[in-house]
């Protein structure tokens, strides 16, 4: 071709410069680490770190579903009240000896409890979608109700597991391990998996990727956008149940005050974890990362005597802020 | 190259060496030019060629990055738009920027209102906007809201904004993009009065016959390069063109053998898209280039957007005999029919996303298993594409906002080629594209439309439907109002239909 005006392609910046992003959380969390080893010995023990990883369980696993939620460019502020409304619901079924068969019993309040999740995120994707509400909007409404109808099954008290076999039964799944590793960090880390690979590997998870960078962009390409992020908030749903699963079994009962404020943890792990709030960016491994990185905050300041442990909450406000900020800053070089 | 005569006494404005890069990419070199009191002085080039870019700098809104502006042979050089403007540099945009609930009053004195006291002295503004906007020819009511106004009559209050600062150069760019012949006119006559006065106009257009009319001298651009400055009265608009071009015009396009008579693939009858197409009724044949003509506005790409179920419509399509209705993009892209949005960075592509993730998002069934996406398979594709489509990237891993423009146009057709589509519309092929991605794109369609796929062209510029297609409908205010083919195919006919310049020009 004659004469064909060439234009020097501008200084390369290509995808690798976009790593630092993903790899900043991890770094964040190896300092935590050192931090935590010179401020109490007890710390770096295996117990401690078990310990810790065990209990950010809850928050990781929901916040799987947040990462998927955000990075379709929705947001889920529901899932707090979602867990405490289907582990009520769930205890409420092991009590009430529908089946007398306690292995039974526990197998079927299970899969109810999946159930009930999936349909809960189901809710939150269609009215967000086909209701055209403003995920902000929708889900505050939806968390209401959850946390209204929680509050209203146990009558502002408590709901415990009645039955001694069942819970008997139940109580390994929390506080039992599998080959030395506690089975909810066994759970953490297949449920990521399975996020990582239907996320980065499978047409969906490229669908979900491309629907929050541009709407318009994956709508003109033949996706359904409502679809895709209706599914979104199944998964989150879905999620929910998972730590539902995880949740009833450490003390078998709930309140109306479970999963007070879990909804901004879930979604301060997203975003440290390098996920963006604006969508079309989705860091799995990262929000398993931002997950650790809120627990063993909390855990080192327990340990240390430098700062009150009340300060809990404002510790994990100023690092959502800082995430931000070292996010921006990543991303206009 | 040539030079006007000027004598430098008589200089108002005059910057040499003008030169600014972004990056590495030189987008002006070395610029020469001047600007007389009481002269229209037109600057013309294509898209791409830097007169934006040039207007920015000279309005104050982009430093160059060397060069030197004097202003009565002194040097000068600006902070900004505001700075430029105290000096007498004033810039009328090509956009309509005006606040649309407010009244012409009101818009013209924006940000710069007229007080007594704590006050807005109203009385006073709605004089003086009276006064400005009679200055130019016009009665329109100062307390008229701005959106009950014609989009002549907005962009008439736009220039007495602009000339109520104290001015000495005014910069037109691209005034009557959207403009009727009528009204583009009328715009002349205003341009004309304000030279009487003894200011500088900087005229920029790619509309020859209006250039020709109106300015004393020319000055054309190609690739960010000054290439030719002339009087006026040397030049003849066909001159212009060849310069702008680089080349004669003619080669731009591929050869096309006429077109038999085919078989129709589609069929539209009486297709209404809500608020932008009515009763739109044409056929498309199998192997044929169908242009769509009008002004910004028309509805021609609503229409389209209306036909694959990208907007709400009613009407009948048949596509190969059968009704069809598409319900959303997968059902029409399913049934072969793809639509290049004119949007291409904001509808076409993921800008920070990778070429691949890009390439194959309409077609990712073709590249999954049974679980998971096949990543060679994907990486091969895009090999393909960027051999096909010859696409100029450094790596194959950069981002898609990284390409030109004219290689992000051919990443977006090898991504919809990828579904390997019967019919192919696409909307503003060469927008901000440079010429030698153009001629480049031209070739593709002609290929295209050779292999026996049918392509539909939605284009404001009137060249180059005229140079690739086989027939061209024109739509005006919604309606297709006539087509043209054969020897009929020129600008002039198509202009007719496309503003109704015998009737509506009451405006």
């Amino acid at each position: 071709m004659a004469n064909v005006v060439t234009e020097p392609a501008k200084a390369p910046k290509t995808s690798k410069d976009w790593d630092m992003a993903a790899i900043a959380p991890f770094i964040a969390l190896a300092l935590l680490l050192v931090l935590g080893y010179f401020a109490n010995p007890n710390f770096m023990t295996t117990a401690n770190l078990l310990n810790v990883v065990t209990r950010s369980s809850f928050i990781a696993v929901i916040a799987l579903g947040a990462t998927y939620v955000i990075t379709s460019g929705g947001l889920d502020l529901s899932v707090g009240a979602m867990l405490a409304f289907v582990a009520s619901l769930m205890i409420l079924f092991l009590n009430s000896g529908t089946i007398a068969d306690p292995a039974l019993a526990l197998t079927a309040g299970m899969a109810l409890a999946i159930a009930i999740g999936a349909a809960c995120g189901l809710a939150n994707g269609l009215i967000t979608t086909i209701g055209r509400i403003e995920p902000f909007i929708a889900t505050l409404g939806t968390m209401g109700i959850y946390r209204g109808l929680t509050t209203w099954l146990s009558q502002g008290g408590a709901i415990t597991v009645r039955d001694r076999d069942i819970l008997a039964l139940y109580r390994p799944v929390y506080s039992g391990s599998f080959a030395g590793v506690p089975i909810p960090i066994i759970v953490i880390f297949v449920t990521a998996a399975i996020a990582a690979f239907v996320l980065y590997r499978t047409r969906y998870g490229r669908h979900v990727t491309a629907v929050g960078s541009n709407e318009d962009v994956a709508r003109y390409s033949g996706i359904s956008i409502n679809r895709v992020r209706t599914v979104t908030y199944v998964i989150q749903g879905l999620c929910v149940a998972v730590a539902v699963l995880l949740y009833v079994p450490r003390l078998g009962s709930t309140s109306a005050t479970t999963g007070s404020f879990w909804e901004l943890q879930a979604i301060t792990a997203v975003v440290v974890g390098g996920t963006a709030l604006r969508g079309g960016v989705g860091r799995i491994w990262g929000t398993i990362c931002g997950a650790f990185i809120l627990e063993i905050v909390g855990n080192i300041m327990l340990l240390s005597n430098f700062v009150s442990e009340y300060l809990i909450g404002a510790i994990q406000g100023a690092i959502i802020i800082i995430a931000m900020l070292v996010q921006r800053s990543l991303m206009r070089r | 190259m040539s030079s006007a005569e000027t004598s430098p006494a008589a200089l108002l404005f005059e910057a040499t060496g003008l030169s600014k890069t972004f990056g590495i990419v030189e987008v002006l070199k070395d610029i020469n030019i001047n600007l007389r009191a009481g002269e229209v002085h037109a600057i013309i080039g294509e898209n791409g060629a830097g007169k934006s870019t040039l207007m920015k700098i000279i309005a104050g809104n982009q430093p160059p990055t060397r060069g030197e502006m004097k202003i009565d042979g002194e040097t000068v050089t600006f902070s900004g738009p505001v700075d430029a403007e105290h000096r007498g540099i004033v810039l009328v945009h090509q956009e309509i920027l005006l606040a649309p609930d407010l009244t012409v009053a009101q818009n013209i004195y924006l940000g710069r209102e007229l007080h007594k006291g704590v006050f807005i002295d109203d009385r006073a503004m709605n004089e003086g906007a009276a006064k400005a906007v009679r200055d130019l020819g016009s009665d329109i009511d100062p307390n008229t809201i701005v959106s009950r106004l014609s989009i002549a009559q907005r962009q008439l209050v736009q220039i007495a904004r602009v000339l109520l600062v104290p001015h000495r150069i005014v910069i037109f760019d691209e005034p009557t993009a959207s403009l009727t012949p009528h009204e583009t006119d009328a715009l002349l006559k205003v341009i004309r009065q304000i030279r009487a006065k003894g200011v500088g106009v900087l005229y920029i257009s790619h509309r020859l016959p209006e250039v020709k009319e109106i300015a004393d001298r020319v000055t054309v651009l190609r690739d960010g390069r000054l290439v030719a400055s002339h009087n006026t009265s040397e030049l003849q608009p066909a001159d212009m063109a060849r310069l702008m071009v680089g080349r004669d015009v003619a080669k731009l396009y591929p050869d096309r053998h006429a077109a038999q008579a085919r078989e129709t693939v589609l069929e539209v009858e009486h297709l209404n898209v809500p608020g932008y197409a009515q009763d739109a009724s044409f056929q498309l044949r199998k192997g044929e280039i169908l242009g769509f003509a009008g002004l910004v506005g028309a509805g021609r790409t609503e229409l389209m957007e209306g036909m694959v179920g990208l907007r709400p419509s009613r009407g009948t399509v048949r596509h190969l005999g059968k009704p069809v209705n598409f319900r959303d993009v997968h059902a029409s892209l399913k049934a072969g029919i793809v639509y290049l949005s004119e949007d291409r960075k904001g509808k076409g592509l993921l800008l920070t996303k990778d070429l691949i993730v890009n390439l194959t998002l309409a077609s990712l069934g073709k590249f999954a298993g049974v679980l998971q996406i096949d990543r060679k398979r994907e990486s091969a594709a895009l090999d393909k594409a960027i051999r096909d489509f010859d696409i100029r990237t450094g790596a194959k891993d950069i981002l898609a906002g990284q390409l030109s423009g004219g290689n992000q146009q051919k990443l977006l057709l090898a991504k919809m080629m990828l579904l390997d589509p019967s019919i192919v519309i696409i909307d503003e092929p060469t927008r901000g594209i440079d010429i030698g991605n153009k001629e480049q794109i031209y070739k593709f369609i002609a290929n295209l439309a050779e292999e026996g796929r049918s392509i539909i062209v939605v284009s404001s510029e009137m060249p180059e439907l005229i140079g690739i297609c086989d027939r061209i409908l024109v739509m005006r205010s919604g309606r297709i109002v006539g087509e043209v083919t054969g020897d009929h195919m020129n600008e002039n006919e198509i202009v007719v239909l496309a503003t109704g310049v015998t009737k509506e020009e009451a405006a």
